[in-house]
């Protein structure tokens, strides 16, 4: 069977422009060459820190903004070529969640409008769409009397419902979700990533979900893609992702989320990245976390060939070449790393 | 010994329409020198309202209508508004959440940080300036020398964050305050500057108040905790009793509500219903029964608002008793 969503090395740079003085600015490489899969009825997440693209690719999967390369095939039709008229087709079968529930519902629409608009978009008759919007907001937990309420009138995670509504009304096979629950409260956020398993088990619907938050990720996801600076690093099925990381950043990452455990966290020896995430307008040569990484410095006091790079020596590898996605244990783990069997 | 800071009954409010809203309610809280504290709850609990008000920050037409705010023995709440400004800072540090607001972009790093200086202490320019570099270099800024000339653009959201953490300990203050320090920062980069804090508050043996939605930061780096809901503190204990075995029905659901990195993948998150209640329209009784599982309306749930009881590990339920025949 063939996946429902297939990238294939999908890139986009953002034109740096004229500064305000008129200097050039360097092209920034927000998504540079990824590729995945997503099968039906899957949850793909995608986690990585500010800068690292991961919105970004959201937005170029449902094509709404244009890729500088690469191909985006959704059931079986090349999305990044289609026409308008293809895509007006492919529209409703894609839909996106946004994380602010506040700044992306209009405020003078109606709950029951706004979850209806894009039925009537696609040619449904009013009164049908009304209906159907009614039901849909039970079926996201609120009541068919708040159909008539403004969002103003809606907690952060009954507007997140309203979100979610909207984005199911028309029986997508694929909903992008990009952060939907770090604006809520721990208690609220709960709620909605329950109801979203629950749209899944009913409707096969596959997610792609994007967030920071490891916890949250583990917890919604069967694969999990790691990205830092415009690439994945690592992807694995979730449980080999988390138990097992072979990305010395994907091991950074977990060793740095503070977990409820008192005991633990104070007795607990941390992998620590050096420094912050670096600039996607100005990659690094080589591996682009080598700056970073703490494997490689290992690696260097080890022996064998080094370089001298971000202030110290590094292995020749990390510094000069750019390492591919490759299986690392089973099959369906890749790690881009030049030593990924070291810890 | 007597705490280093310590809040006693504070209760604070904005005018509504049908009289004072209370956006706090007899807070009591107490943090020792060498401590940390954190003071956890959800938007709206009233965490960052409680330290506000306790330093005269908060902004008109609130008000705190009751309590104290005790600093070695003197009472901020009581103070002279000029009084109380220069404290601040002295005495008492802030660090608040988004590490762009706190600084202005149009001045040098060193600039601001010798500003702090020259405000409290009669110090010349130069030695200010010496001893920027030496703070800049405290709170881990590579280069501090030369970094201390650039504007707050040139810094990363990190590094930003701890420009405001240097400007905050430049007095030696007593007392640190941090709202939400790292909520803004990337993980990698949030463990740093917790990890800064910590040194931080060992190396100068002060008291330190955190203020977090994130109980992982709390497990990380607290040595006690108060958890807030709906204007009050709802439990109080030691880190480790609060995680162990907490006692607050709402603490109880919190946990259970929180997806966990090692907990069995797969398992359920148990959401707690509702949301939390608008401080205008707040339940009368114990503010947390409409959306607790083992409320009783033929108790006081319902009527009566619960004490904290049962320190040094408290909670403020009308429950307890009977849920822990043993405690």
């Amino acid at each position: 069977m063939s996946a429902l969503l297939e990238v294939a090395d999908l890139r986009k740079s953002f034109a740096g422009g004229r500064s305000l003085f008129g200097g050039a600015r360097p092209m920034v490489r927000a998504v540079d060459g990824i590729s995945f899969d997503l099968a039906r009825g899957e949850t793909l997440g995608l986690v990585g820190e500010t800068g690292s693209g991961k919105s970004t690719l959201g937005r170029l999967v449902l094509r709404l903004i244009e890729p500088s390369a690469g191909q985006v095939r959704f059931e079986g039709q090349d999305v990044t070529r289609a026409s308008r008229t293809a895509m007006r087709a492919l529209r409703p079968r894609m839909q996106m969640v946004f994380q602010d529930p506040y700044g992306s519902l209009d405020p003078r629409m109606t709950a029951g409008e706004i979850v209806a608009e894009p039925m009537t978009a696609h040619g449904m008759a009013r009164a049908e769409a009304m209906r159907r919007a009614n039901d849909l907001m039970e079926q996201v937990g609120l009541r068919r009397a708040m159909a008539t309420r403004y969002p103003h009138e809606f907690s952060g995670g009954q507007r997140q419902r309203i979100g979610i509504a909207r984005a199911i009304a028309l029986d997508p096979a694929l909903v992008v979700l990009d952060e939907p629950v770090s604006a809520l409260d721990v208690s609220v956020q709960a709620q909605i990533l329950n109801l979203l398993a629950e749209i899944q088990a009913r409707s096969s619907v596959a997610y792609l979900f994007i967030a920071h938050d490891l916890a949250v990720v583990r917890h919604v996801s069967d694969r999990v893609a790691v990205m830092y600076l415009g690439r994945i690093v690592e992807i694995a099925p979730r449980d080999a992702l988390y138990g097992a990381p072979r990305h010395p950043y994907t091991v950074s990452l977990l060793s740095a989320v503070p977990r409820p455990d008192p005991a633990r966290e104070k007795s607990r020896i941390r992998s620590r990245p050096i420094g912050e995430i670096g600039s996607a307008a100005a990659l690094p040569s080589g591996c682009r976390f080598h700056p970073r990484c703490p494997r490689a410095r290992l690696v260097a006091a080890r022996g064998g060939e080094t370089l001298p790079a971000a202030g110290t020596h590094l292995p020749r590898a990390c510094v000069e070449q750019d390492p591919v996605p490759a299986p690392v244990g089973a099959a369906a783990h890749l790690a881009a790393c030049h030593f990924p069997d070291e810890t | 010994m007597s705490a280093a800071f310590a809040l006693r009954g504070l209760t604070a409010a904005v005018p509504g329409d049908k009289g004072p809203v209370r956006l706090v309610e007899d807070v009591s809280l107490e943090v020792d020198a060498g401590e940390t504290l954190a003071v956890v709850g959800e938007s709206g609990s009233g965490k960052t309202v409680t330290f506000t008000s306790a330093l005269g920050l908060l902004p008109r037409p609130g008000r705190v209508i009751a309590g104290e705010a005790m600093l070695d023995g003197v009472d901020l709440l009581k103070l002279p508004a000029e009084d109380l400004r220069c404290m601040r800072g002295a005495r008492i540090g802030m660090v608040f959440q988004d590490p762009l607001t706190g600084l202005n972009p149009v001045f040098r790093i060193g600039d601001q940080i010798a500003e702090v200086l020259r405000a409290h202490q009669p110090v010349s320019r130069r030695a200010a300036r010496d001893r920027a570099v030496e703070l800049l270099r405290r709170v881990q800024i590579p280069d501090p020398a030369r970094r201390i000339d650039d504007y707050p653009h040139q810094f990363s959201g990190g590094m930003r964050q701890r420009v405001l953490i240097a400007m905050a300990i430049a007095l030696g203050p007593r007392v640190l305050i941090a709202d939400e320090p790292t909520t803004a920062l990337d993980v990698t980069v949030q463990a740093q500057v917790l990890d800064l804090l910590g040194d931080l508050r060992r190396a100068d043996g002060m008291a330190m108040v955190l203020i977090t939605h994130d109980l992982g930061v709390v497990a990380r780096q607290a040595d006690r905790v108060a958890v807030m809901y709906a204007g009050r503190v709802v439990e109080t204990g030691t880190v480790e009793q609060v995680f162990r075995a907490p006692r607050h029905p709402y603490t109880v659901a919190l946990f259970r509500s929180m997806p966990d990195l090692d907990a069995p993948a797969g398992s359920m998150l148990a959401p707690i219903a509702g949301s939390p209640p608008d401080p205008a329209r707040r339940p009368a009784g114990c503010a947390f029964a409409p959306r607790c599982l083992v409320a009783d309306d033929l108790m006081a749930c319902r009527s009566e608002t619960p004490r904290l009881r049962g320190a040094p590990h408290a909670a403020a339920c009308h429950r307890l008793d009977e849920r822990e025949p043993t405690a």
